[in-house]
Order: structure tokens, then C-alpha cells, then sequence
């Protein structure tokens, strides 16, 4: 039986043309700018000065706060400067330069293909392993992964979903993944399973990666044979929507439960993960190895040679695009991510950060936005919504700026998928005009809830 | 060096735009289109060419001079609204009569509301509409369909009552329902395939079927609103016809008559004037299944889906307040 989501979402059409290309080891640039704000929460601390000496893997920045995490050097060589860069967008950001110089793993880390499946028992060791191997969500937010996997107390984990979705058109890199280090993924998820001390473990494919989920079928069922650790992990095929891979749609997809507005997955009993972040708890548990890699997608329809690379995190973009063939003639835009959430890029120079999952090259007619028109109350926009919103009413609302009417209409729930902008026949840029009016009403939301506090 | 654009995402768009869905509208009409003009001739293409031209006309002049805004007309709404106008007048309209029923259609009921999606009627049944109260003389002389290249074109037309007149007056006199029906010699077959008199629309109601499925494998329109309208007419009028079948007419009938079908399927589908919930949808259904079926039964009027659309156009914009789709988290 396939499950999917119950309000809302579109068909962007699937357009997965790099899902033959194998991932492949990008070879190592010259020099890397490594940011310190490369999650949610407070940037790390540099732990190094320049100057330094410094191998792949070894910590380069310490977390800045309790949600923080530690940054690691993805490569050998020396600190050159500790300072203000501009990232993709063109803000500045704490970034650490190092050029490179040999490829010198720090000695502890276990770079053999062997796979380990003997699982620690220890889980506050493997916690503190994933906290110090810095890592972090790489479905897209970023969120320090240690924190997501220590519930706060009261609250229990009853499902753990590992979101293979991938619902963005274009990405590839975690079915790639799934295909070529499936079994990692596996023990990194019966992992997670420990950790949070849950009996159920589903792994979520859309059932446009037939290919994906048969494999993963056959991993778990030759794991389970090896260890009672691997019981209860499961398959589930998905109807193929966007935005499925989206956490809230998820869990309803899966659970057939909604988290309330404003709460946490946790509050009805589930722990999202995403694929690649399977692998780097593997990695991080089973092999001492942090996130100093990550696989990206380099696609587009009028890229002449499709890829997945495996590139260490730091590298400049611009090498990235060169060692792919440069940037096509006809593109217009380059997008860090997929097509619906990705950001397009303002600054090539720009290096990868740990949750870099693609670089798109879109043409002129992918992506030109057309002239808009008034709208025709035809109600695509609500019914395209996942989170069962009225973009059109709240465009309205945000463009009178009627703040009440706005925080009532649920604009703070928007989840900025843009299957309302790419739904409107008007071409009204509902999501533009909602992003906005989403923060103003969340910083309403936030300063009304400090005053409550103090005056209490 | 490329020149690169930078937006905020998302940086894909639908291959669908006003224009596109206007258009599948057009075409879903082709069907009743080309019916109507092979069974009531070249007049009907007359009516046609006046409603559509004025229409997209009207819309130019008047954002053009009036209201100096950007024209328009390029989105094709114009052009669907001068079709239903036209579908939903008789072959035998004077020319200037369809200018008027135009001018109402744009200019009063879609440009004075601010255009496209701003309007709360039914722009072409407000023309319609006005027109059967101005000039009732020439909205209820029905031709006899005679035929592309039949020889009742012109003067010597054969003139005649739309079954839902012929009933009403029939039953005014006295007749059962079943007298009537046999007298005028209707037959289903007849009213679903062809040649009952009435509307240019009206003509055939395969031909507006074939059209409603276009629509919906178009992903134009849901169906939800069209079948609760012809799902209430058909309960509704059961009950009554089972009560007293002399006096009330059979379900069957009631569908295939009235421009009932033409009605549901292209203007109570109307975006801007339907509720964008399915909850919304039904209630609207089933409130224009029902007027309608009341005034057929026991108005002054014939047949009541003009109206029973226009009444229910009023509530939308309660029915939008009233009902919304269930929000994610917010039970």
C-alpha cells in the first residue's frame, strides 16, 4: 500500500536526469573557505588560528551554544585567514581558509570501505560521537542532529522516519546514496533507532525510485539476519508528490498525524531524518569519521554531462561548475538545491557547506517569472497548499498589511514550498509576498510571547 | 560571463496560465459551438461572431479609454463570455440585441467590478438575464431547429415553445404532463442528441457532456459543482414527479432541458463566481439544483438555471468566509 500527504501538493514533474550517474570522488581544490554557520543556531567557534597546521578531520570550530555544532577541516594544509566572507547569497560569514597541501586524515578515523554492523551499546557515547563529528540535518534545515535524537523529558519517539523522498525535482544525491550505501544507511537508522529507544524505524521512498526501494528492502532484510538490532525497520513506498520530503507532510503522510501549529515532530511522537543524515551518523558512529563530505547533484537540462560528486565541504562552487564543464551558455540561473526551495546564487566564489545537496542550472524558459495578472479566484494556490492554507487571501492580507488578519489566516504556518507560486496561473508571486509577511507575524508572535514572560 | 538572474525560489512555474485555461475553455465549448450552428444555420454563426466581437471589443474600449488600465483582452475571458452569451440566446436574436446583452456582460457585470476574478455575477448570464427581462419578445420566439441548409432558414422560420414553456403553458390550461409530452411529440433521444427548441446552446447535450469531461481530463474545473447541481435536480424533481407525476415533470427531462447542462457545466463552474471549497462547492450545487427546480415547478418562469445561478453567485462570497479547507495542525 503507498501512502502520501492529505492537503495539498503539486506535480513539478520529476526530472531526475543524473539518477544513472554513479557518485564519483570530485578531486580536491587548492584551497577550501569552510563557514562557521553552517547549521541552525548559534555559528562555531574557530578553534584554530592561522598559521595552523591542520589534517582532514580534525575539529576547526567548536559549537557556539547548546544548538550549535563542531566544524571539521575537510582537508590537509595550512589556515590562511579567519574572516569575513560572502557566502551564496552575498552575506558575510566567518569563514575559515585553508589551503590545501597532501591529503593527511587525522589518524583515528577509519577510512576503509569495510561496513561495520556491530552497533555500540552505549548510547550516550554514540551521542556524544554524533555531537563531535558535527553533525547536522542535511534534509535541509541543518539542525544540529544530537540535539534532534535527546527528546526532551516527558516527550517519547514512537516512529523514526528516514525521508528518502528526495521530492525535489532534479536531486539525485540521495538516491544515489540509498543505492550505493544502503547499507549504511541501514545501520546508521537501526542507530537512530537505539538512541531514541523506539521499536519502529520507516524508511520513506517515493515510489519514483522503484529501483531504491526494492534495494533497501533486500539490505534490511540481509541486516535483520545478522542482528536483532535491525528489526522493525521497514519500507514504505510513496505516492510521488511534492513537497512529501517536507517534515510536517511526512509525518502525516506515514503517521496520519499532524503536529499542531508552532509544535515539534516530537510532540506527536515522531523523529524525521533524512537519508544523507543516516549515512553521517554511520559514518560519525561506525567509522569516527565527521561531516568533511558531502555528495551534490550537478544538473541541468542544458548541462551537457550530468554528475554526483562527492566534494569536500568549502569548496567554492566555481570549481565545482569548471570541473563540470563551466556554466552552460544558456543558463540564467544557478540554484544551490532543488528547484522548488533551492537558493539561487548570487556569488559563484560562494563555497559548499555541509548541507549542499545540488547545484541546478536553469534556462531562460525553465525559469523566467512572467508577467502578472490580476487574480482569477480560481483557487489553485488552497488547493495546492500542504498546510492547507489561502495564499491568495493572505497575498491580500501581507499587501494591506493587516497583521491580525494575517497571524488568524495562519500565514506563520506557511512552509515556504512554493506550490502556491508555482501553481497561480496569474502569476502572482504569492510566496514572495508571504515569506515576508511570515516573518513579520512570527516576530509578533515571538516578542508578544517575551512580553507574557517578563510581565509574569 | 553569464548573467545570472537572482529570485527567491521557488524557480519552477506550471506550464498554465489565464490564457491557457480560458483557451481550454474555448475549446471545450467547440463542441456545443459547432452543433449549434449546423442545427439552427448561419444566423446562429451571426449571433456568434456579434456576441464574441463586442465582447472582446467592449473589454478593449474600456480599459483601454475608461479605465486606462493594460488591455486585457489577450486572456481570452472576453471570448468565452461572448460565446456562453451567444449558446444562450435563440438563433433569432436581432444583432443589436446581442450588442446590448454585451454591453451588460462587460461592461456592467465583469469591467465595473474591476475585471477578471473581481466580478460577483455571471457576466454572461447578467446579459442573459437582462436581456429576458427587457426584451422578452425576442428571448422566448425559439426556432424549431431546421438545419444548416434547411429550408425553415430566414423569414418563414418555424417559430415554437421550448418544452419547459410548452409545459408550463400546457399545465396552465389544464393538460397533464404526460398530454403535453405527447402532443409536442418530445422524446429523450431527441433532447440528448439533437433538435429541441430553445437556447442556441440547448441544442444538444452530448455535445455539452462532451465538453464537461474535456474540462475535467483538462483539470480545468473540479466536478463537484456541476454534479451537485444535476444530482439535486434529479432527487429533488424525482420526489416531486413520484408525488404527482400529471402535474410534475420526470427527472430525465428536467436534466435535459433548460439549458440545465450548458449552465452547471460552464457558468456555475465560473471561477471567480463559485466558492473555492468542496463544502462551499456543494452547498452552491445544491442551492442552484434546487432554486432552479422551484421555479420551473412553481414560478412564473419556464426554467429557472439562469436565475437559480445568479441567487447562489450572491452567496459566495459567505460560502468562501464560511467554508474553508481543513488546515494542516489546526483540527
Amino acid at each position: 500500500m503507498s501512502h502520501t500527504f492529505s492537503i495539498g501538493g503539486i506535480h513539478p514533474g520529476e526530472r531526475k536526469i543524473s539518477r544513472d550517474c554513479s557518485i564519483e570522488a570530485m578531486p580536491v581544490p587548492d584551497t577550501v573557505y569552510i563557514s562557521v554557520a553552517q547549521h541552525i543556531g548559534a555559528p562555531a567557534k574557530p578553534i584554530v588560528a592561522v598559521g595552523d597546521k591542520v589534517v582532514t578531520g580534525q575539529p576547526i570550530a567548536e559549537p557556539g551554544g547548546f544548538v550549535s555544532a563542531y566544524i571539521h577541516s575537510s582537508v590537509s594544509g595550512t589556515v590562511k585567514s579567519i574572516g569575513p566572507r560572502k557566502d551564496l547569497a552575498g552575506k558575510q560569514q566567518t569563514t575559515i581558509e585553508i589551503s590545501v597541501e597532501g591529503d593527511e586524515w587525522a589518524e583515528d578515523i577509519d577510512r576503509t570501505d569495510s561496513l561495520v554492523t556491530v552497533i555500540p551499546d552505549d548510547n550516550k557515547a554514540i551521542l556524544e560521537k554524533i555531537r563531535t563529528c558535527g553533525v547536522v540535518g542535511l534534509g535541509g534545515a541543518t539542525f544540529p542532529t544530537h540535539v534532534k535524537l535527546s527528546p526532551p523529558p516527558g516527550k517519547k519517539c514512537e516512529t523514526l522516519i528516514i525521508n528518502g523522498c528526495e521530492c525535489e525535482p532534479y536531486l539525485t544525491s540521495d538516491f544515489r546514496t540509498m543505492m550505493e550505501k544502503g547499507e549504511q544507511v541501514v545501520v546508521g537508522t537501526a542507530i537512530i533507532k537505539q538512541v531514541l529507544g523506539v521499536d519502529k524505524a520507516v524508511i520513506a521512498i517515493e515510489d519514483n525510485k522503484p529501483e531504491a526501494i526494492s534495494h533497501m528492502k533486500e539490505i534490511i532484510e540481509k541486516l535483520f539476519k545478522l542482528s536483532s538490532k535491525f528489526s522493525g525497520i521497514s519500507v514504505m513506498p510513496m505516492i510521488s508528490k511534492y513537497p512529501e520530503g517536507g517534515e510536517k507532510q511526512l509525518i502525516d503522510a506515514v503517521m496520519h498525524r499532524q503536529v499542531k501549529s508552532g509544535g515539534l515532530p516530537i510532540d506527536v511522537g515522531a523523529v524525521v531524518q533524512n537519508i544523507a543524515t543516516a549515512l553521517a551518523i554511520y559514518d560519525a558512529v561506525q567509522k569516527n569519521k565527521p561531516i568533511i563530505e558531502n555528495s551534490i547533484t550537478v544538473t541541468g537540462d542544458c548541462l551537457e554531462k550530468q554528475r554526483n560528486l562527492m566534494v569536500r565541504v568549502g569548496t567554492p562552487l566555481s570549481y565545482i561548475m569548471d570541473y563540470a564543464g563551466g556554466i552552460p551558455a544558456d543558463a540564467v540561473k544557478i540554484i544551490s538545491g532543488g528547484p522548488m526551495m533551492g537558493k539561487a546564487v548570487s556569488n559563484p566564489d560562494a563555497a559548499t557547506l555541509k548541507g549542499t545537496s545540488a547545484i541546478l542550472f536553469l534556462t531562460s524558459p525553465q525559469t523566467e517569472r512572467k508577467i502578472q495578472s490580476q487574480c482569477i479566484r480560481c483557487g489553485r494556490c488552497a488547493e495546492a497548499c500542504p498546510m492547507g492554507l489561502e495564499p491568495f487571501l493572505l497575498n491580500k492580507l501581507a499587501l494591506n498589511d493587516d497583521d491580525e488578519g494575517l497571524e488568524a489566516n495562519a500565514a506563520q504556518d506557511c512552509i515556504e514550498c512554493g506550490c502556491c507560486l508555482y501553481s497561480c496561473p496569474a502569476n502572482i508571486p504569492l510566496l514572495d509576498v508571504i515569506r515576508v509577511a511570515k516573518a513579520k507575524i512570527l516576530g509578533i508572535i515571538k516578542a508578544r510571547a517575551k512580553a507574557a514572560a517578563q510581565s509574569k | 560571463m553569464n548573467r545570472l538572474i537572482v529570485s527567491p525560489s521557488p524557480h519552477l512555474h506550471a506550464e498554465v496560465s489565464v490564457r491557457s485555461l480560458m483557451l481550454d475553455v474555448v475549446i471545450a465549448l467547440l463542441p456545443a459551438v459547432v452543433v449549434s450552428v449546423i442545427f439552427y444555420g448561419l444566423r446562429e454563426l451571426s449571433v456568434l461572431a456579434v456576441s464574441v466581437i463586442s465582447c472582446v471589443l467592449l473589454e478593449y474600449l474600456i480599459t483601454k479609454y475608461l479605465l486606462k488600465k493594460q488591455n486585457t483582452t489577450g486572456d481570452l475571458s472576453a471570448v468565452v463570455t461572448g460565446i456562453l452569451l451567444a449558446l444562450n440566446l435563440p438563433a433569432t436574436t436581432p444583432w443589436w440585441i446581442v450588442f446590448i446583452g454585451s454591453v451588460v456582460a462587460i461592461g456592467v457585470a465583469k469591467m465595473t467590478f474591476g475585471g477578471i476574478g473581481q466580478n460577483v455575477f455571471n457576466p454572461a448570464l447578467t446579459g442573459r438575464v437582462f436581456l429576458l427581462i427587457s426584451f422578452p419578445k425576442y428571448l422566448t420566439r425559439w426556432e424549431i431547429p431546421t438545419g444548416l441548409f434547411g429550408k425553415g432558414m430566414g423569414t418563414d422560420a418555424v417559430s415554437g415553445a421550448t418544452p419547459l414553456t410548452a409545459i408550463k403553458e400546457g399545465l396552465m390550461q389544464g393538460s397533464s404532463v404526460h398530454d403535453i409530452m405527447t402532443a409536442h411529440g418530445y422524446s429523450y433521444g431527441q433532447m440528448l442528441f439533437s433538435n429541441i427548441g430553445g437556447s442556441a446552446g440547448e441544442a444538444c447535450a452530448i455535445a455539452i457532456i462532451i465538453g464537461f469531461v474535456y474540462l475535467l481530463l483538462r483539470k480545468v474545473i473540479k466536478p463537484y459543482i456541476t454534479l451537485s447541481i444535476l444530482g439535486t435536480v434529479a432527487i429533488v424533481s424525482c420526489l416531486f414527479w413520484l408525488g404527482d407525476p400529471s402535474r410534475f415533470t420526470d427527472p430525465l427531462f428536467n436534466l435535459l432541458t433548460g439549458g440545465l447542462l450548458l449552465g452547471s457545466t460552464f457558468m456555475a463552474t465560473d471561477y471567480a463566481t463559485s466558492p473555492m471549497s468542496i463544502k462551499g462547492g456543494l452547498i452552491f450545487g445544491i442551492g442552484i439544483g434546487f432554486i432552479t427546480l422551484m421555479i420551473r415547478y412553481f414560478g412564473s418562469y419556464p426554467e429557472g438555471v439562469s436565475f437559480a445561478i445568479l441567487i447562489m453567485n450572491s452567496l459566495v462570497p459567505l460560502l468562501n468566509r464560511w467554508f474553508k479547507q481543513k488546515k494542516y495542525g489546526r483540527a
